[in-house]
């Protein structure tokens, strides 16, 4: 071993360089190893056709933690925000959208009294969504500790919740633990409105809206808008990526891509450093992971070293991933029917009612692409014009249900035959779409895994869900960031509070890192 | 569903015949779903035979596996607290298993058949808990347990009688140590193990050949005191060896719904056989934090005035507070001694804390209690040199 550094962090994700960063800060000598050739990871940019670039994964900026910007001082490294508080568009195919805002919905079919209680819902639902992006601010508390602190946030946790009052209270308890459909069933006639409230619920997850959880997921969602609400960076994610690099090498942060982990070395005591796929050993003294749980425990330390019982909760962490992405080049802005090109600029959505997303999400189940695919639209070109050359645009959608584990697997004739359905359904909405394609691209979880390394191709590094969440995620014994090997954190999605480009998992890794002192 | 009742009658062991013959009391339990005998003519009689002769005891319904592969040495040091790194072909060794919390899950014996040939018995089932820990292993692990027979015969003549029935040169076995033989017309393996704490084998062969290898070894041990035992008389035996008992002395940490019901090795008075030289096995860093902080728990070897056995006792402190319980409990003929193992909260069970048992008994058909006072005993009760002595003494 030649080198020797405080800390390692594997993947140059916006975890991964937001934990670095928080380390620099503090002091520590850092490195940070990157397997691919750009850092970003799942929020990095991606070239798919001659000269025009997509975000790969993560195309807006639903969490970014305002405390992760200011700590950082990223909007001093070049954070803009080019959009905020994009509405969302819910698609009709016959031009009857529906446009939504945090508070206020408009369209053809929306009573004043349905209005009213859309703004009173997303209230509630806001206030709920405030508790747990309080809770996710700290590391999550032991239910049986003997630190005084685990037992404060459980109480700072409790009084976040008691101070609802009552009937908000009794409300989240009901709710919190239930499904989608059934809660807006009781609030909304609109099938439009209620279809693209349950794809918000259901995006990335391995969920119809009638699933559990689903409730959980919303809120999750929910629990960062508090400042801009759904935004974009000024150069897309990678101008939230290039912020947080360069805040990590103004502090002192090596970053060295194309260089990737192969295996996280320990001796009887701990973590004693990382072996690179060239063998190169590097010596250091804790390793924070933004790898997800199964990469890391499994793969890259293995179950050897680890007790059956954990190894156990790892293997049957629930990880399947169920969105694909879809990257499209286009000569000139995509039309869709009835759509103001003003518009293009938000969140387009082909979900038109609760049940045809769980009809999307039965094929799922059963291991089959959706007939009918559910999708998040986004035409980054009209935020950032420089993804591609004058006069073309790139659509980026997120599109469910595409599962990994497909029967007979991802061959490129099943690829080839659910994007056939994929541009068969964006053509109902934009009917001239499919002769405005330049190039066309579609990455299945099969594709996110092998492209981003991340187990089943799953967004957020684990299903976000009441039996991996909090003091659960990823599992019980390393859901405080420490995993049971000491020196070893977890510093990705897959650790609390969960996915999303927020960088609170980062920052809340180094901390629980620092708190826990550098060992020897 | 409901089955038949023919279906829900316990199984039958290749023995059962000849258990059955010979079992006067029709005294029968349940072990892990097989038949088997509690006592065949009077307790006493056959614990005398364990002590001054031998005794010969079924042991098919004994839990074993078979776990074979590249990585089995590997996979059995991660498995149990025990170093096996060295353990060579030939040999046995006594381990306990642990949760990742550090709780025993069970105790039994590991024998090194070959490198990568190895045999795990235990008086619970644990395959569940086996496959899981074989992630990342190049193991095969298979349930053997009606496949291999196993009969223990344990006392000062069971060299013997072995070496009547053929195993010429058993005399020469190590105790912990196995070898192959042909005994009664039968191959086997022998291994110097026993539940007793006395001079004693444990032979393992073909389960087709059981009734001739029973018929064989009481031929053999006609002229030497062999008689069948059941486990009334081994369970004397086992409590004065000092040996615990899943399930008796322990609840396995699987099994446990009250958190505060498992116990660790060091609880259980096995510290001696966690090894933390070695550097990973399912629940040493939960077990270093236990000996940095100090066991909750601590089992105790009692010699307890009078002669009631203090079954089910409590265990009082001077301050007649209640700081634990006897597990098992006898009067053991051999020392001479009403002698218990009991689990008592630390820091109770030092030299000098006057512990006392609250012993009830019944005389006819009226309960009586006695404040019993109780001594720690350091070692086992009953220990005698031939135990060890190699080549074994011949009786």
């Amino acid at each position: 071993m030649t080198e020797r550094w405080d800390a390692i962090v594997i993947g140059a994700g916006h975890n991964g360089l937001t934990c670095a960063a928080y380390l620099g800060r503090a002091g520590r000598k850092v490195l940070v190893l990157e397997r691919s050739s750009t850092v970003g990871g799942m929020a990095g940019m991606r070239r798919f056709a001659e000269g025009c670039s997509v975000p790969g994964c993560a195309h807006l900026l639903y969490h970014l933690n305002p405390r992760v910007v200011a700590d950082l001082e990223l909007q001093s490294h070049g954070l803009r925000l080019a959009a905020s508080h994009l509405p969302t568009v819910a698609l009709d195919e016959n031009g009857g959208h529906l446009t939504l805002t945090e508070r206020s919905v408009d369209g053809p079919g929306i009573s004043p009294q349905q209005r009213a209680v859309y703004a009173a819902f997303m209230d509630r639902l806001r206030r709920f969504a405030a508790v747990l992006a309080a809770a996710g601010e700290t590391r999550p508390p032991r239910l049986v500790s003997d630190q005084w602190r685990d037992y404060l946030t459980l109480a700072a946790l409790g009084w976040k919740v008691w101070q609802l009052g009552r009937d908000d209270m009794r409300e989240l308890m009901r709710i919190g633990a239930i499904n989608i459909f059934d809660v807006l069933q009781e609030e909304f006639d609109n099938p439009l409105l209620k279809g693209a409230l349950c794809l918000d619920a259901v995006l990335g997850t391995h969920m119809g809206p009638r699933s559990p959880n689903t409730v959980l997921n919303f809120l999750h969602r929910l629990a960062g808008q508090t400042g801009a609400g759904v935004a974009v960076a000024d150069g897309g994610m990678q101008g939230v990526i290039s912020a947080l690099e360069r805040a990590a090498v103004a502090r002192g942060v090596e970053i060295r891509v194309n260089t990737a982990a192969s295996r996280i070395v320990t001796d009887a005591d701990g973590v004693t450093g990382v072996e690179l796929a060239s063998g190169e050993l590097l010596a250091c003294r804790m390793v924070l992971s933004s790898a997800d749980p199964k990469t890391t425990f499994q793969r890259l330390l293995g179950p050897q070293v680890l007790d059956t019982g954990f190894n156990r909760r790892i293997h049957n962490l629930r990880m399947r991933g169920t969105a694909a992405k879809l990257h499209l080049a286009l000569r000139g802005a995509p039309a869709f029917r009835g759509l103001d090109a003003a518009a293009l600029g938000g969140r387009l959505l082909i979900a038109p009612s609760p049940d045809y997303i769980e009809l999307a999400f039965d094929a799922a189940k059963y291991g089959a692409g959706s007939e009918h695919p559910a999708m998040e639209i986004t035409i980054p070109t009209v935020h950032t014009r420089a993804l591609a050359p004058a006069g073309m645009h790139v659509l980026s959608a997120v599109v469910q249900y595409a599962p990994a584990g497909l029967r007979g697997g991802w061959s490129a004739d099943a690829k080839a035959g659910f994007m056939e359905r994929i541009l068969t359904q964006l053509a109902r909405y934009a009917p001239g779409i499919r002769e405005q394609i330049v190039s066309a691209e579609l990455l299945t979880p099969a594709d996110l895994e092998a492209e981003y390394g991340v187990t089943g191709g799953h967004w957020h590094h684990g299903e976000l869900a009441l039996d991996q969440f909090m003091m659960l995620r990823p599992v019980p014994g390393a859901a405080q960031y420490a995993a049971p090997i000491p020196g070893l954190y977890l510093c990705g999605a897959g650790a609390h509070p969960g996915g999303g480009v927020s960088g609170t998992p980062g920052r809340n890794a180094a901390q629980a890192a620092l708190a826990g002192g550098l060992r020897r | 569903m409901i089955m038949p009742l023919r279906d829900r009658r316990l199984l039958e062991t290749p023995l059962h015949t000849r258990l059955a013959a010979a079992c006067e009391t029709q005294q029968w339990y349940a072990w892990k779903g097989f038949a088997a005998v509690q006592c065949f003519t009077t307790v006493l009689q056959e614990y005398f035979a364990i002590r001054n002769s031998a005794g010969l005891f079924d042991l098919f319904p004994m839990t074993k596996y078979r776990i074979q592969g590249r990585d089995s040495r590997a996979y059995l040091n991660r498995l149990v607290t025990r170093d096996l790194s060295a353990l060579k072909p030939g040999r046995v060794s006594y381990c306990v298993w642990c949760n990742d919390a550090g709780q025993v899950l069970d105790d039994g014996t590991v024998f090194c058949l070959g490198e990568e040939d190895w045999r795990l018995c235990s008086q619970e089932r644990h395959l569940d808990w086996l496959l899981w820990s074989a992630q990342g292993f190049d193991v095969r692990i298979h349930e053997e347990t009606t496949e291999l027979a196993g009969l223990a015969i344990q006392g000062p003549t069971s060299c013997r009688i072995l070496r009547n029935a053929g195993a010429a040169g058993l005399e020469q076995l190590p105790p912990f140590q196995h070898a192959a033989f042909t005994c009664a017309g039968v191959s086997m393996l022998i291994s110097r193990t026993g539940f007793t704490g006395d001079l004693g084998y444990e032979i393992w062969f073909d389960p087709a050949r059981a009734l001739a290898v029973w018929d064989g070894l009481l031929e053999a041990g006609n002229n030497h005191g062999l008689r069948p035992i059941g486990s009334q008389a081994l369970d004397i035996a086992r409590i004065e060896a000092g040996f615990i008992q899943a399930g008796v002395d322990f609840m396995p940490a699987e099994q446990v719904v009250r958190p505060d019901r498992a116990r660790s090795p060091f609880e259980l008075g096995l510290g001696r056989f966690v090894d933390f030289r070695k550097p990973g096995f399912n629940g040493r860093r939960a077990l270093q934090a236990e000996q940095q902080r100090g066991s909750r728990h601590r089992l105790l070897l009692l010699d307890v005035e009078g002669s009631h056995p203090a079954r089910d006792a409590f265990i009082y402190n001077r301050a007649r507070q209640v700081v634990g319980t006897v597990t098992s409990a006898t009067w053991s003929p051999s020392a001479k001694a009403n002698i218990a193992i009991a689990s008592v909260r630390t820091p109770w069970g030092r030299d000098n804390d006057g512990l006392w048992a609250e012993v009830y008994y019944r005389r006819e058909l009226q309960w009586e209690k006695v404040r019993a006072c109780c001594r720690v005993v350091k070692g086992p009760f009953f220990d005698p040199p031939r135990k060890k002595a190699t080549p074994a003494l011949d009786f």
